[in-house]
Order: C-alpha cells, then sequence, then structure tokens
C-alpha cells in the first residue's frame, strides 16, 4: 500500500468514566482529544441518582437524617446537622449550649477527613502513594473518634432535631486532643513531602486555573472559591451555630490553580484543628438532671419491667448502654438536647417507666403525628468541606417534609469542569478532578 | 414588619411584576411573576447597591393541586453586601414555561436541566436542555407530586 505524504489529522472522542480508577465516584468525562489537548468536554452525571429529595418527601422530618449521612460519604456529619440545623430553623428550637460545641467539633473533624481524603487522593494520582496512606492513616484516627461519639464511621444518623444522638463519651477530650496533634503531625510531614516538590509542584501549579469573578459566575463556593483569592467562607460571612466564638483565619489562594486549592485545604486543616482545640476548651458541661438513687440496670430488663407495668423505682434507674451509645443514657440526654419534649425522643429509661415519656415517644414515632415544623420555608446553609452546603425545606405543616431540596457544594463546579479543563493536557484533567473532590452521593442526590 | 431595603428596592423597580414579599424567618424572598424572571434577575445582578452577583441555588416545587402549580425558587447571594435573596417565580399549565437565565449565570444551565429532568418545567432559551440526572429514555418527572415514589421503569442499563 502506498504511503501518503499528508498525515490525517481528526480529534478523538474519549470517555474517562463511569468506572474509571481515577474518577472518585462514579462519573463519565467525555472528552474530545486533539492530540493530548481536550479541546471539549462534557460531563455526565446522574450514575448514583438515589431519588433523595423524592425519598424524603414520603418519610418524616426524622427518617430523612439516615438519607443526609449517605450524600457525602466523606463528612456526612455535616450533612446531618445541616439538616437538623434546617428544621430547627423552621421550627424556631434552640439547642443548648453543649450540643451546639458537639456540633462544631463533629463538623470540623469531618471537614479535616474531607480534606485529608480529597488532598490524599489527589497526591495519589500524581504518584505519591506514600502521602495516601500517611493522610488515611490520620483519617482513620479521626473515623475513630467519630465512631466512638455516633456508633458507626459512615451512616452515623447522630444529628437530632434538636440535639444530637447522645453525649460525648467520658474520654472524648483527652483523646481527641491526642488524636488532633497526631493528625497535626501528619499534615506536617505531608507538607514537608508535597510542597516543594518539584514533580508535585510542576503537574498542579497553573492547571485548573480559575480567576475569581469566573468562579462566582458559575456560583462556586468553598476551597474552590478560596483558592482563587475571594474570602467567601460562611463561617466567617454568616456565622451559623456558634461560629462566631472561635478565632479563625480564611486562607484564600491567589491563582486559582490545583497548587492553590491544595495549599488553601491544607491551611483549612490547620485551622479546623485551631476551631476544635478551642471549642475542646469552651465545651460546657450542662446540668444532667437525674438524680442517682437507682441502680444501673440492664436495658433488656428495663424494657421487660416495663412492658409487664412493673414500673416502680424505674424511673430513678439509669439503663446500662454499651459501649458505643454511651452518652445516651438519661443523665446525658437533656444536655444535649433541645428543651421541648414534642420534638425529640425521651430517653429509653422514661419510655419504659412514665406514661408522659411513653406518650411522647409515641407521638413521635407513630405516622400522622411526629415532629411538625409549622408552614413555611427556609433555607439553611452551612460551610461543608467542599463549600456551601445548603437544605431547602417547604413545610406544608405535616409530619413530612412537602420539599427537601440539598444544595450540593460540588454541582456548580462540576458544571464548570468542562471550561476548566479546556485546552489542557488529558494528564491534567486527573489532578483538576481531584482538586473538585466531588462527592457523587450529593452531586446526583 | 417594615420590608428590608432590598425588598423595597426590588419593588419600586419593579411595581407591578412584583406579587408578594416576605422576609419570613429573616429571609428575604420576593415572588414575582414569571415574564419579569430575566428582568428582575439582570436587574438584581448588575445593580450597584444591591449587586447580587451569584446564583447559589436554583430549583422548583411542586405545589399539587394549587394554581398555578410549579414554582421555580432562586436563592441568590450579594458577595459585597453579604445578603441574600430568594426569588420565586410562579409557574402553571400543563407545559410549564419559563426563560432561561443560563445567559446570565453559566451554572444556571445545569440547575435548569435539572429542574426540567425532575418537574419537566421547560427553560426557554436554554442552550441544551437534555435530562441531567436521569437517563434519556426515562419517561416522566419523578419529583413531580403525582409520579408515584414507587413506580419502577425497566430501561436502564446501555441503549443502542
Amino acid at each position: 500500500m502506498a504511503q501518503t505524504s499528508e498525515t490525517q489529522t481528526r480529534s478523538m472522542l474519549l470517555n474517562v468514566g463511569p468506572s474509571h480508577p481515577a474518577m472518585h465516584g462514579v462519573i463519565e468525562i467525555q472528552v474530545e482529544l486533539d492530540g493530548e489537548i481536550i479541546r471539549q468536554a462534557d460531563v455526565e452525571i446522574g450514575y448514583l441518582h438515589r431519588g433523595f429529595e423524592k425519598e424524603c418527601e414520603s418519610a418524616t422530618y426524622t427518617q430523612c437524617f439516615p438519607y443526609t449521612d449517605r450524600l457525602n460519604y466523606v463528612s456526612p456529619l455535616i450533612n446531618n446537622f445541616a439538616f437538623a440545623e434546617a428544621v430547627e430553623k423552621l421550627m424556631g428550637l434552640k439547642v443548648p449550649e453543649r450540643c451546639e460545641y458537639i456540633r462544631v467539633i463533629m463538623s470540623e473533624i469531618s471537614r479535616l477527613c474531607d480534606h485529608l481524603t480529597c488532598v490524599g487522593a489527589s497526591a495519589m494520582e500524581l504518584g505519591a502513594f506514600s502521602v495516601f496512606l500517611y493522610m488515611i492513616k490520620a483519617r482513620e484516627w479521626l473515623w475513630e473518634l467519630v465512631e466512638n461519639v455516633t456508633g458507626a464511621r459512615l451512616t452515623i444518623s447522630y444529628a437530632r432535631i434538636g440535639g444530637v444522638k447522645g453525649d460525648l463519651p467520658e474520654d472524648f477530650v483527652p483523646t481527641c486532643r491526642e488524636v488532633l496533634s497526631k493528625t497535626r503531625g501528619v499534615i506536617r510531614e505531608v507538607d514537608q513531602l508535597l510542597t516543594r516538590n518539584r514533580i508535585f509542584y510542576d503537574r498542579t501549579r497553573g492547571i485548573g486555573c480559575i480567576s475569581a469573578e469566573q468562579a462566582l459566575n458559575w456560583g462556586i463556593t468553598g476551597p474552590f472559591l478560596r483558592s482563587s483569592g475571594v474570602d467567601y467562607d460562611v463561617r466567617k460571612a454568616f456565622p451559623y451555630s456558634i461560629y462566631d466564638r472561635f478565632e479563625f483565619d480564611i486562607p484564600i489562594g491567589e491563582r486559582g490553580d490545583n497548587y492553590d486549592r491544595y495549599l488553601v485545604r491544607m491551611e483549612e486543616m490547620e485551622q479546623s484543628i485551631r476551631i476544635v482545640e478551642q471549642a475542646l476548651d469552651q465545651l460546657p458541661e450542662g446540668p444532667t438532671n437525674v438524680d442517682h438513687e437507682g441502680e444501673v440496670i440492664e436495658p433488656a430488663l428495663m424494657a421487660d419491667l416495663g412492658k409487664f407495668g412493673q414500673t416502680r423505682g424505674l424511673l430513678v434507674n439509669e439503663a446500662l448502654i454499651e459501649p458505643t451509645l454511651e452518652g445516651s443514657q438519661r443523665r446525658y440526654h437533656e444536655r444535649v438536647n433541645a428543651d421541648s419534649p414534642d420534638d425529640w425522643l425521651p430517653p429509653k429509661e422514661q419510655v419504659y417507666s412514665s406514661i408522659e415519656a411513653l406518650m411522647n415517644h409515641f407521638k413521635i414515632i407513630m405516622q400522622g403525628h411526629g415532629v411538625r415544623p409549622p408552614k413555611g420555608e427556609v433555607y439553611h446553609f452551612v460551610e461543608g468541606a467542599n463549600g456551601e452546603l445548603g437544605f431547602y425545606v417547604v413545610s406544608d405543616g405535616t409530619d413530612r417534609p412537602w420539599r427537601v431540596r440539598c444544595h450540593p457544594p460540588c454541582f456548580p463546579i462540576m458544571a464548570a469542569l468542562p471550561t476548566i479543563i479546556r485546552g489542557e493536557q488529558l494528564a491534567d484533567l486527573i489532578p483538576t478532578f481531584g482538586s473538585v473532590n466531588m462527592i457523587a452521593g450529593e452531586l446526583d442526590r | 414588619m417594615a420590608e428590608s431595603k432590598v425588598l423595597q428596592r426590588v419593588r419600586e423597580r419593579f411595581g407591578a411584576a412584583i406579587i408578594d414579599t416576605h422576609s419570613a424567618l429573616g429571609q428575604d424572598t420576593v415572588i414575582v411573576s414569571k415574564s419579569a424572571i430575566v428582568e428582575l434577575a439582570r436587574f438584581l445582578k448588575e445593580d450597584p447597591e444591591l449587586q447580587f452577583n451569584v446564583l447559589l441555588d436554583l430549583t422548583a416545587v411542586d405545589h399539587w393541586k394549587r394554581k398555578p402549580r410549579f414554582e421555580v425558587v432562586y436563592h441568590l447571594l450579594s458577595l459585597a453586601n453579604r445578603s441574600r435573596l430568594r426569588v420565586k417565580a410562579p409557574v402553571g399549565g400543563a407545559d410549564p414555561e419559563l426563560e432561561t437565565l443560563s445567559a446570565l449565570w453559566p451554572n444556571a444551565n445545569w440547575y435548569e436541566r435539572e429542574v426540567w429532568d425532575m418537574f419537566g418545567i421547560r427553560f426557554k432559551g436554554h442552550p441544551d436542555l437534555r435530562r441531567l440526572l436521569l437517563y434519556p429514555e426515562f419517561e416522566g418527572h419523578p419529583l413531580r407530586k403525582d409520579y408515584p415514589v414507587d413506580k419502577r421503569q425497566p430501561r436502564i442499563g446501555p441503549q443502542d
């Protein structure tokens, strides 16, 4: 066959994903390549759509919590609290001080987990595998803390309307301080490995740039926006919960590229540690309103006695609940839950021993009763690990939300991704996509 | 309660097109007739005093059996003034339709695709109104209240 001297060029369409090792979650990016340069890109999402918003409409407010866990599988606590706070805002509930502190502490720990995962995974994709292992090691310590408090690592369902499931375990404060100082060590180690690393620098500096104006136009928030030099952080701009009580800085970048996003995330982890440390210092004890004359008995025995009507003396007993639910005994219940018995489940001890608590329990659990916010709508927003996380809840006055809308922080970033990666090399897609920290659970709902 | 400055200013400018305003739970809300939505959005974005430069969220609510049936809800943020505004535009009819905002804010593109996907509200002038989360062969719009929550659709998997 005779060879022609002219080479024909044509672009190639390449599917990256939906199941690809470098795609964190199921997502498809179709790129049109000219050699190695991306000419066009299209992002296809929805592979993880589970109908969260539809599902919430047929569940009671309390039943929505497990769904919110599954929105963000790296920092589920923030989603949990955000939804709880949205409903509380609608109802005008005020949670106790101690609960506010617990929420802040747990949120910041989640933010740490999220940033550790994001930086670790991005570094791994650029070849720094040990960084990934170091960071996952630190995340493991933090998740153990989360497990001690909530009883689960991921599917935590820890928030309640008007409070949290249980108080912190007894040894939480010293353990947490120790874990934080160890985590700080890991962050410093990673900083030494990556920040001045030639390969890492060359692969991330000047790649995936977005200007402040562009980022705002796309509605991008969080570290992605801050890397381009806008100091917008919900915790400072619209302080919710008790964030106005802590001293912390908002790191911002200059160029809005992947390297700046890495630096912003690294510094934010330090700031989160600062917030948690201050919160641990200020953590109020709060009243523990229970008399301790009774004995500590097995919960099963307590339930049996209650069922047979042998409630004499049960009210002063305390159920022994082990071990992950430490902090959910009656002794702790009141100091982490709002003072409105109509909205939170009474502690089990009271349910089995007093008619009032039993009625409250019944009314909250039974269909057609439950927590009933007044008619209205609310948009509550918090600073999630990736940006502003919002819940728009519309209530029609019944026990089920009329509409729950979750505004996922990575949604606008993914919408902007084709514009960001256009004109760059295919290999640079990976660090840019990594710095988005896309959470498919949230994106697809 | 006195109307906030933002609401006053919007009302002055768009008197007749504004259906209602309220500030329930401290969140300013404007309900505007759908014909004025683009004009209002442009005004809010470009007015030197208000500067609502970020479109944070765009969604819809199906008020079944109410007329008009749907409400498209916009959440705006003014970074300069650190203030927020909710804009709602009721749309109804058998084939609900609304002007697109994707020329003003590029991220409206995806949000509107999602609203089309979930509620079947059409955005006039949208450059690429495809389904976003669901697959093209999906029938119906699942976040409508008359779509049963347990309805199953068989066509999953790749098509030719």
